[in-house]
């Protein structure tokens, strides 16, 4: 065993001594200040005024610096840099201003009987410790759940006829569950309401609401499962086989064992699709303001149409509870999709 | 008939054997496979079905007709008084204006958010940065709709009037009427973050398929990185970035209740270009609007309405599909 030391790269072009630190620091932490002092001194207002004013500096500011600077560069390459970097701050202030102000306005709104009350007696406009989301979160976990035993199995299914069986179909099945990701979930709800509620097969209930979510749910599942299956080593199916195996042993055995945290992953990210849907169940499921578990009959209530609902009525008491919902609504999809990704972190590293 | 001896190989068919077991999974799987195709085939035909009431009636014109009028929900056949109407153009025009300005300004952004992940960002922050972009993605559109409603629109009212009284001689930015709340501006700023995030993933995808050969050979030509990315990324990428943009505009065009919250549906007359005026239209908010208190007849209009949204985010996911695939395949 050889070991080799390893010495530092040399990048003599690429020194930067104490002048071009200076000159950097100048440009790239004066020229925001200087933008909010320009804000601050003249009428410019809000946000958006700070942001759109210092990119117009900084892109000046940034011009004379690799004009003039320690460090040459074209004028072209540091106005991208600096449009690139007002990209991400665009889209990352864009997304806090949706995320905080639903915890902001979540948490202020909290208390514990919102929680633990249905909405059965609750007059529109009532004050905030009466009643509560009770039915809402019951309903949802319901609707998915059910969404979940019919999508999951399914969405594998057609991962597994991609990935075992490649048949002459594989181009078409692949073509259509991407096609089928791309149904508008209003669509979705539509057909469910067409097919199964007007003809009378089902009523509106949790059930309706459940298949409706399924049809949005199975291309994510199919999709994620089909990248995961790849990913399971030819030469295990082959030593399988060799070993005697029949197809459905090897997929028992050996596929679906290997693959299985990343089988969860995809259907956990299936569900965290699904579980803010709101037009689909609107059509289905229908809403309702007391606590009802049987899926089977009588509408149903969730999350995402209780805060529709709220918002209708459109009172300040009503729309702190939308915003309760919200965050609660926002916890759920946000734990999911946490634990979905750690899931496959660890898969990773393994 | 000459006996020599046979050396040259000759390729061998080799037949599979499969037990009884094998071949009914096999048939399960096949027909799991095939959902997907059922369920699309399903969709289309019960919406037809739904929809051919109406379809029949009004014919082509309920596409390029402007009016939404329920009248006494019987057909003029069937001796009306009061004759319904239903032309769907200014939804349908609304739908695909509204998803143009989100794409209009997601396309920039999330291609900006892309190369800065790929080119810009230290290596270390790349992974927290990229688990958030995927929690926005994921984000229930039913919170757009509220924080649209109650946080952006008055937000959004002051920067569509200084557009208005700034740049007002632009068509685009003229209005007819001072009311700028709920207008396809706003509808567009609501779907442009949602579809930021799929534009910056599908963009980074392709990004990261760019040979290493090409870039290394570049900037030994002493290409900078503005150079680098004008002349090989973007030149190699043009046909995924187009398809991530495909597959936002379909997300776009079927969002329903982000946008019920922040446009004024207007079904008289078409609002072709003002896009700061609160009025405009969407198929799927129309459908939403509608559904509560609609008779038979509207309900069968609704359902072409939807057929009509099926059929056009079908196409865009499947330009989209097609796009996409073509340039990952081009490695």
């Amino acid at each position: 065993m050889t070991s080799t030391v390893k010495s530092p790269a040399r990048k003599p072009w690429d020194a930067k001594d104490s002048g071009y630190r200076y000159q950097q620091l100048l440009v790239h932490v004066g020229t925001p200040l200087l933008a909010a002092l320009i804000v601050f001194v003249s009428g410019i207002r809000g946000g958006s005024g700070l942001f759109f004013t210092w990119l117009g500096l900084h892109l000046i500011t940034g011009a004379l610096l690799a004009k003039f600077g320690r460090k040459k560069s074209t004028i072209a390459n540091s106005s991208m840099e600096i449009l690139l970097v007002a990209s991400l701050i665009l889209f990352v202030s864009a997304a806090l201003s949706v995320l905080l102000p639903v915890f902001i306005k979540g948490i202020s709104a909290f208390s514990s009987n919102l929680l633990f009350q249905d909405a059965a007696t609750v007059e529109p406009g009532a004050e905030l410790i009466n009643g509560g989301i009770l039915h809402a979160i019951l309903g949802t976990v319901i609707i998915v759940i059910l969404a979940s035993v019919i999508s999951i199995p399914i969405g594998i299914l057609a991962a597994l006829y991609v990935t075992e069986v490649r048949g002459r179909l594989t181009p078409y099945v692949r073509f259509f569950v991407q096609a089928m990701s791309g149904v508008p979930s209003i669509v979705a709800g539509l057909f469910v309401y067409a097919a199964l509620i007007v003809t009378g097969v089902l009523s509106f209930s949790g059930v309706s609401g459940a298949i409706a979510l399924s049809i949005l749910m199975l291309p994510t599942v199919a999709r994620t499962a089909e990248e995961v299956l790849l990913l399971v080593p030819d030469d295990l199916r082959s030593a399988a086989l060799a070993l005697g195996a029949t197809q459905r042993k090897v997929v028992r055995m050996v596929v679906l064992p290997s693959a299985g945290a990343g089988l969860v992953t995809a259907s956990i990210l299936g569900v965290a699709r699904v579980t803010g849907e709101t037009a689909p169940l609107l059509l289905t499921a229908f809403g309702s303001t007391a606590v009802n578990t049987n899926p089977f009959s009588e509408p149903m209530s969730a999350l995402p149409i209780y805060i529709f609902t709220q918002m209708l009525l459109g009172t300040d008491n009503d729309v702190a509870r939308a915003w309760f919902a919200c965050m609660v609504l926002l916890t759920m999809v946000g734990v999911l999709f946490g634990t979905a990704r750690l899931l496959v972190n660890r898969r990773s590293l393994k | 008939m000459t006996s020599t001896l046979e050396l040259e190989p000759k390729p061998q068919a080799i037949t599979i054997l499969r037990t009884k077991g094998d071949r009914i999974f096999r048939g399960i799987l096949i027909v799991g496979g095939l959902v997907a195709f059922l369920v699309l085939a399903g969709i289309f035909g019960y919406l037809a079905q739904s929809a051919a009431p109406v379809l029949q009636a009004f014919g082509f014109h309920f596409f390029t007709d402007s009016s939404w009028y329920a009248g006494d929900g019987l057909l003029p056949s069937e001796g009306s008084i009061d004759p319904p109407t239903f032309g769907m153009l200014p939804m349908l025009w609304g739908s695909v204006l509204i998803a143009i300005i989100s794409v209009g300004i997601a396309l920039p952004l999330g291609v900006g958010i892309a190369l800065s992940i790929v080119y810009l960002l230290p290596k270390r922050t790349i992974f927290g940065f990229t688990l958030f972009i995927d929690l926005v993605a994921a984000i229930p559109s039913i919170v757009f709709g509220l924080w649209g409603f109650f946080v952006l629109v008055p937000h959004g009212v002051l920067w569509a009037s200084w557009l208005n009284e700034k740049l007002g001689f632009i068509p685009i930015f003229s209005v007819q009427f001072e009311a700028f709340e709920q207008s396809p501006f706003m509808a567009g700023l609501v779907l442009a973050i949602m579809i930021t995030p799929i534009v910056a993933v599908v963009s980074r995808q392709i990004f990261a398929l760019v040979p290493p050969d090409l870039i290394n050979a570049a900037q030994a030509l002493g290409g900078s990185r503005w150079t680098i990315i004008r002349d090989v990324v973007l030149p190699f990428s043009r046909g995924g970035i187009i398809g991530g943009a495909m597959l936002g505009l379909g997300r776009a065009l079927g969002e329903t209740v982000a946008v019920f919250f922040v446009l004024q549906l207007f079904f008289d007359e078409v609002n072709w270009y003002r896009i700061l005026e609160s009025s405009g239209g969407s198929v799927a908010s129309l459908i939403i609007a509608k559904f509560g208190e609609a008779g038979p007849l509207e309900i069968s209009a609704l359902f072409a309405a939807g057929l009509a949204l099926f059929v056009i985010t079908l196409l865009a996911n499947a330009a989209a599909a097609i796009l996409v695939n073509s340039s990952k395949g081009k490695k």
